[in-house]
């Protein structure tokens, strides 16, 4: 199954030589072609013609072309490049235009909202002050006349004493007793 | 004659033109000198017409060669060196589109031909003395004399640096020719064993896969050396024009 390359080789070998012997009848001669000087003048010819003509076309119309879209495009991002970075500065200047002004604002709505706890706390104060001011005259008020009831009172136990006394002595004694007597006594006893 | 792996080279007249005694007939080599030119000039010129911002893929073919072969230029001979860029960059599509056409069956390789190498070597060769010498007049010829060489060493060194000067247009155009052949001839030596081993009936056409796969291994290869050598031969040839705008080393 397997055809080794030295099989191969012979095989073709005779084919070869005969290929080269009708090469070389047709081309009389038979010269390696690349080193057949007889062809050298016409490629040295075509070759300078093309190559000459493929230089001109390459130089004045191919490569200022592919250069300059180059350099557009160099110069375009370039261009875009700056764009960008002036936009990230303007947004860079407008963040720290806001934070500032976020800061006052904070700053300033502290201040208010102190003010109105200050505020708030001294109303309270004062309302808490009078109240106490007028429970305190009301409290006095009412101390004075719990006084002048509780004088009064003793005031009239005395004649009720005086009263109650004599008559209960009238009762037990059956006689009238002298109203200076019992007062006397009365005072006495209530010291 | 199918098999006949040097046919490919061979040169047919296809308009006989004599002057002066000289043979200068249009040739098949021609023709495909012609089609070389023909299609690299149409290919950058017809890829670029629309001058995109954004390139479409063809466009950004002809601007990386055109990139490539720019910064390939300038990294050799600086920026004083931008002036030969369109000479090496011709240089570089003329020779990698005579490769690449070369690899299609039937198709003749324009720089198979020592004479076409040897021409474009000399151009280039050429083109280094010439401005060599109008630039830096005989200072161009500090070329040939390292510099902090010891007096007693200089004259066997300008001896080797002259030589070594002198077979640059012969490795040059040698390399890129050698190379050439040698692709085609393997090639179609592979290609050769396909043909007949399959005329042996079944054991041969089994056995002929192996030369088949050969050949478009091969054929990969080709085109890697196709370009390879259209590199080599502009990097060379801008190594070659860096001396002639620096030449004292």
């Amino acid at each position: 199954m397997f055809v080794t390359p030295g099989y191969a080789q012979e095989t073709t070998a005779p084919a070869l030589d005969e290929a080269h012997t009708v090469e070389d009848a047709a081309h009389g001669g038979g010269a390696f072609p690349p080193f057949d000087s007889s062809t050298f003048p016409s490629q040295l010819l075509w070759l300078a013609i093309t190559f000459g003509l493929f230089y001109l076309f390459l130089k004045r119309v191919v490569l200022p072309r592919v250069g300059g879209i180059l350099e557009v495009r160099r110069d375009r991002i370039a261009q875009d490049l700056d764009q960008a970075a002036r936009m990230k500065s303007e947004a860079d200047a407008a963040v720290a235009a806001y934070e500032q002004e976020l800061a006052e604002a904070r700053a300033k709505s502290n201040a208010i909202a102190q003010q109105a706890r200050d505020k708030a706390k001294a109303d309270a104060d004062a309302e808490r002050r009078t109240v106490e001011a007028t429970l305190e005259s009301k409290l006095a008020e009412a101390e004075a006349r719990i006084a002048s009831i509780k004088a009064s009172a003793m005031k009239e136990v005395g004649a009720i004493a005086e009263q109650t006394a004599a008559t209960i002595v009238q009762e037990l004694v059956g006689a009238k007793v002298d109203k200076a007597d019992v007062a006397a006594a009365v005072t006495a006893a209530r010291k | 004659m199918a098999n006949d792996p040097i046919h490919q080279f061979q040169i047919a007249k296809w308009i006989p033109i004599e002057i002066g005694g000289l043979d200068f007939s249009f040739t098949n080599s021609s023709a495909f000198m012609v089609a070389t030119v023909a299609a690299a000039g149409a290919f950058l010129f017809l890829t670029t017409s629309s001058r995109g911002l954004v390139p479409s893929r063809l466009q950004s073919v002809s601007e990386m060669s055109y990139e490539f072969v720019a910064s390939m230029l300038r990294d050799a001979a600086g920026s004083q060196g931008m002036k030969f860029f369109p000479f090496v960059f011709s240089l570089f599509m003329f020779v990698l589109v005579a490769n690449l056409l070369g690899l299609f069956p039937y198709f003749f390789t324009v720089t198979s031909h020592i004479i076409v190498t040897f021409a474009l070597a000399l151009l280039v060769i050429g083109t280094v003395v010439v401005y060599g010498f109008m630039k830096h007049g005989l200072g161009f010829l500090k070329l040939f004399v390292p510099q902090g060489v010891p007096a007693v060493l200089a004259p066997l060194v300008v001896l080797i640096e002259v030589i070594s000067f002198l077979s640059r247009p012969i490795s040059l155009s040698v390399r890129l020719f050698a190379n050439m052949l040698a692709g085609h001839i393997t090639l179609k030596v592979f290609a050769g064993f396909v043909t007949s081993l399959s005329a042996l009936g079944f054991v041969g056409v089994a056995g002929s896969i192996l030369p088949l796969l050969m050949t478009v291994a091969i054929t990969g290869l080709e085109v890697l050396v196709a370009f390879l050598q259209a590199y080599v031969f502009a990097v060379l040839t801008s190594m070659y024009i860096n001396d002639a705008i620096h030449p004292g080393h």
